[in-house]
């Protein structure tokens, strides 16, 4: 269905390959993941399909891409419409009408389908997609997850036999995304439809993918089955960690596939106390090495009573009480809408509160100056880059410097603490996801808070990046502050977070150490408490050192599994 | 809602159902109706048959406007038109000139040097002055109320989709224009909410730059991803004219739309030359027509759910015209009862031919289906549009109704 013919692509003439030299064969039906770090190609693999790359991106493109027999080289992308169906990370960005059936309608228009026929095929896949109750709906009133099952429902109506997905997940909630996702596969099973997909929550998709593409990082991609892969991808679901550091073979490849291979696993560590979930030695940082499970309780930092947040009539959080303390890493999980931004912005102080207080170190954030607030307490937004407004990152640290009036320098040094070898002359825009979050965090320490709040940090993040950000924030807390994560990855939080505030409605609904709040529920659960269920272990990692602590060899641990030590 | 009447099987007539099926008119039959209650209103002065106008467009307004957010914007046609009949009326009373014997009361007039001769500022007002400014005011008051009519009766975006295949492109771009600008205010106020963050560092043209750059950017982004996404869903699939068709299109159309605006100025104007009038509106319509054809030849597209006339919008637009066409009718057998004397002072009079005229604007109101109320339909959300802001709104979980919009 789709070839790719020796093909290689760069963005300039001497710059590095995005693709070298791939050789692909994509049959019909075929459910496709594709896979690798930030930065490897994966959205330029994808745009190849339909011929967005080149033509819409620039750059110079060798070889040759087909779809069902028609080259990308001679047709622009407005005529692989009705065979490629491309839906992107946001649906809002590629909505061109305003209401659900006009945007189903829209592709269909302009491939000249007759009336009838249209007027068909719109309530096919309203019911395919089980967004029929949304139908008059405008586009913009509807939950993430709804509108990203309409962009995907917006590109079947003209019936492609190919569908490429770039991160359709990426912006949504861990329900939101399991929506999608399961559309996603009903189509594969249902329609027969070709499905290539880049998809950063690799644990959902992996078990049903028929192939992994495996983009290293060097312009090729490696191709084949996931379980033949699996064995040394460096990216890897937390499942598939667990299965290498109990020497499983083969791996699995869903919680079910481990679940049912780790009774022996299970009984060998009964008796082991899990370690720290966040090790010391995981950031470049000395300062957490013999950090202890918990981090005993410090002094009480920021203490707010009885927090509500209103706009109009809705209440967004409602008396909500917090008390932070010194190094400790706090998770706040709830769906989306459920009040975690509306309290950040209110602890802040620069979001509006309708009624309660806050204290840190004796002032009222809300009352002070915008600039003495964040010498308080200090909030890196959902959308990082919205601080981003000059040319360079020396300029930026620079600005830094003078906002927070500290010794010149100051921003720099804090820059290459959490994110080293981040070039000075680089323009903020050009950098990845996480060297942004790094910029942006150190800008925002330069002020010297000792109460860090971050709004959805690891969105866009790959598992490397999630990983080298998670050592900073344990850095961040063993230096005394306390930090305050507003997350949906439950993998993130259980390898990060000290204590967990669960959020619903505007309420707290739950408090509590860390293992205490992630295991009692299957839901929030991490893959690997769900495989190690009833024991409270957390992480891979968690598992690794343990077992290598006990000196078993990893790599055939079940022969000893009758001699715990 | 097109399709409510089913097709008649053979051997049975179909069933019309009575009162009609709610379905909402075409934009473009309320549009002709209301231009047509326009043309009436500007061949006439007389106050009586303009409030009978407006009280015909206001009733139709209320029988049949949805409850979509346009559909409240006739209020605000009332109080333009109010605010013009005051300001005619003032502007009589101040730069009266003083025509008219019947003084009603004098005001002290300001003396003026000799260089504005001719100006006179305040002193007699007389009933004849007043009552011009008046009628004159009533009559573009009514004409703006029309259009006001029309403006909440249509759905503007099913008026873009109405538009001839030449022209799609441009109801292309203002559709995505209008999606575009609530996303834009809410980056603007998702920016300055974080600027606040570092200290919102400076005011004036720092500040502008730190919110205008990170905005230029999203909407940037968001426009090359928009742009990227209509071409992969076949927008400009069958835009491979040749510029020399794209031209001859482009030509004829400005061409005959000046054309037809010389004419409808010649139509309406009385004192304009003959031939300015109806030759040019028609020539002029021709040539746009042509325009549109030629240009229409080579888009292949369809549309989804499109505005079929039916009898009920031909009886609209029947209406319209038949008002616009009795008053000229009117105009020129028996002009007197249309433009009431002001000198002799006269009460303004109705004769039966204009008051047919108006009243046939009134069929729409009664022959027309309903148009469709949301409360019918499933739950509809409220459209939470301009409060969908909020601190992270422009990334991640710009999603359900959020609760956490601007401060």
């Amino acid at each position: 269905m789709i070839t790719f013919e020796d093909v290689s692509f760069r963005y300039e003439e001497d710059g590095p390959a995005a693709l070298a030299g791939v050789d692909l064969h994509i049959p019909e039906g075929e459910l496709c993941l594709v896979t690798g770090h930030t930065g490897t190609g994966k959205s330029t693999l994808l745009g190849a399909v339909n011929g967005l790359v080149p033509r819409f991106t620039g750059g110079h493109l060798r070889g040759r891409v087909t779809v069902a027999g028609q080259g990308t080289e001679s047709r622009p992308p407005q005529e692989f419409a009705h065979l490629v169906g491309r839906v992107g990370q946001d649906p809002l960005a590629g909505f061109v009408t305003d209401n659900v059936e006009e945007e189903l309608a829209y592709g269909m228009e302009q491939l000249a389908v007759r009336p009838e026929v249209m007027r068909k095929r719109v309530e096919e896949t309203l019911d395919l997609l089980g967004i029929a109750e949304l139908r008059g709906r405008a586009l913009r009133s509807l939950s993430g997850g709804q509108q990203q099952r309409v962009a995907i429902g917006s590109v079947l109506t003209t019936h492609p036999s190919v569908l490429v997905l770039d991160e359709p997940t990426s912006a949504l909630d861990p329900t939101a995304a399991e929506d999608v996702l399961s559309a996603v596969l009903r189509l594969v099973h249902d329609l027969g439809v070709t499905v290539l997909i880049a998809e950063h929550r690799m644990e959902r998709v992996l078990q049903y993918a028929d192939r992994l593409l495996y983009l290293p990082g060097d312009g090729s991609v490696r191709d084949g089955t996931p379980a033949a892969l699996m064995p040394d991808c460096a990216v890897a679901p937390p499942v598939v960690q667990l299965g290498r550091a109990a020497g499983w073979s083969p791996l699995p490849l869903s919680v079910r596939d481990a679940r049912r291979r780790a009774a022996g696993l299970r009984q060998r560590l009964a008796d082991l106390a899990p370690g720290p979930a966040h090790p010391g030695d995981a950031g470049p940082g000395p300062a957490a090495a013999g950090d202890p499970h918990r981090t005993p309780i410090g002094e009480p930092l920021l203490t707010a009573r009885s927090i509500t947040v209103t706009y109009g009539a809705t209440v967004a959080v409602r008396r909500v009480d917090l008390r932070l303390a010194a190094g400790e890493v706090t998770a706040l999980m709830g769906r989306n809408g459920s009040g975690k931004s509306s309290l950040l912005w209110a602890l802040q102080g620069s979001g509006p509160r309708r009624a309660g207080t806050v204290e840190v170190a004796g002032g009222d954030p809300g009352d002070l100056p915008a600039a003495e607030a964040r010498a308080l307490v200090g909030l890196v937004p959902q959308t990082a880059a919205d601080l981003l407004y000059l040319q360079t990152v020396d300029e930026e640290c620079a600005q830094a410097d003078a906002e927070s009036a500290v010794a010149s320098g100051s921003c720099r040094e804090l820059l290459d603490e959490l994110a080293p070898g981040i070039e000075g002359a680089s323009h903020p825009r050009d950098l990845s996801e996480g060297q942004q979050l790094a910029l942006v965090l150190a800008i925002q320490l330069t002020a010297a808070p000792r109460v860090m709040l971050l709004d959805e940090p690891t969105r866009g993040l790959d598992y490397a990046a999630k990983r080298r950000f998670g050592a900073i924030v344990r850095r961040l807390a063993a230096e005394g502050r306390s930090v305050v994560i507003a997350t949906h990855d439950v993998e993130f939080v259980a390898a990060v977070a000290d204590r967990v505030v669960v959020m619903a409605d505007g309420e707290t609904v739950a408090d509590g150490a860390t293992p205490d709040v992630v295991c009692s529920s299957p839901a929030f659960a991490p893959q690997v408490a769900k495989v190690l269920s009833p024991l409270p272990w957390l992480t891979p990692d968690q598992v690794a050192r343990a077992l290598t602590a006990e000196g078993a060899d990893p790599a055939a641990p079940l022969r000893h599994e009758a001699a715990p030590r | 809602m097109s399709g409510d009447r089913t097709p008649g099987r053979p051997g049975r007539r179909p069933s019309l159902t009575w009162p009609p099926l709610a379905r909402p008119l075409h934009p473009g039959a309320w549009w002709l109706w209301a231009l047509g209650l326009a043309v009436a209103a500007s061949r006439t002065t007389n106050p009586l048959l303009l409030a009978m106008i407006l009280a015909v467009a206001a009733y139709v307004v209320v029988r049949r406007r949805g409850d979509a957010p346009w559909a409240l914007s006739f209020r605000m046609y009332l109080a333009l038109g109010a605010f013009i009949i005051v300001m005619r009326v003032a502007f009589r009373v101040v730069f009266g000139g003083g025509q008219g014997d019947t003084v009603l009361f004098t005001l002290p007039e300001i003396p003026l040097p000799e260089a504005a001769a001719g100006i006179r500022l305040f002193g007699e007002v007389a009933a004849e002055q007043l009552l011009g400014g008046f009628y004159d005011g009533l009559r573009l008051a009514t004409m703006v109320v029309c259009v006001g009519a029309a403006n909440s009766l249509a759905d503007p975006k099913r008026m873009l989709k109405a538009l001839p295949g030449a022209l799609y492109e441009v109801g292309a771009s203002v559709v995505v224009a209008l999606t575009v600008a609530p996303q834009l205010v809410e980056s603007v106020r998702r920016v300055r909410r974080a600027r606040r963050l570092r200290g919102a560092a400076g005011k004036g043209r720092r500040a502008l730059r730190g919110i205008i750059i990170p905005v230029l950017e999203d909407a940037l982004n968001r426009s090359l991803a928009l742009a990227a996404a209509m071409a992969s869903r076949g927008y400009g699939r069958t835009a491979g004219a040749d510029p020399r068709t794209r031209l001859i299109t482009g030509v004829l159309v400005i061409v005959g739309l000046v054309g037809v605006c010389g004419g409808l100025y010649g139509v309406l104007d009385a004192a304009a030359p003959p031939l300015l009038g109806a030759p040019l509106l028609l020539g002029g319509g021709a040539v746009a027509l042509a325009g549109l054809l030629v240009g229409g030849r080579r888009v292949r597209r369809t549309g989804y759910r499109p505005d079929r006339w039916q009898p009920a919008e031909l009886l609209t637009a029947g209406a319209g015209a038949a008002t616009a066409a009795l008053m000229f009718l009117t105009a020129g057998v028996d002009p007197e009862n249309l433009y009431p004397s002001l000198s002799p002072l006269s009460w303004p009079e109705l004769s039966l031919v204009p008051v047919l005229a108006v009243l046939a604007g009134l069929l729409p109101a009664f022959l027309t289906p309903e148009p469709p109320r949301s409360a019918a339909t499933p739950p509809a959300a409220p459209y939470t549009g301009g409060a969908t802001g909020g601190p992270g709104a422009g990334g991640a979980n710009r999603t359900r109704p959020r609760k956490e919009p601007v401060p």
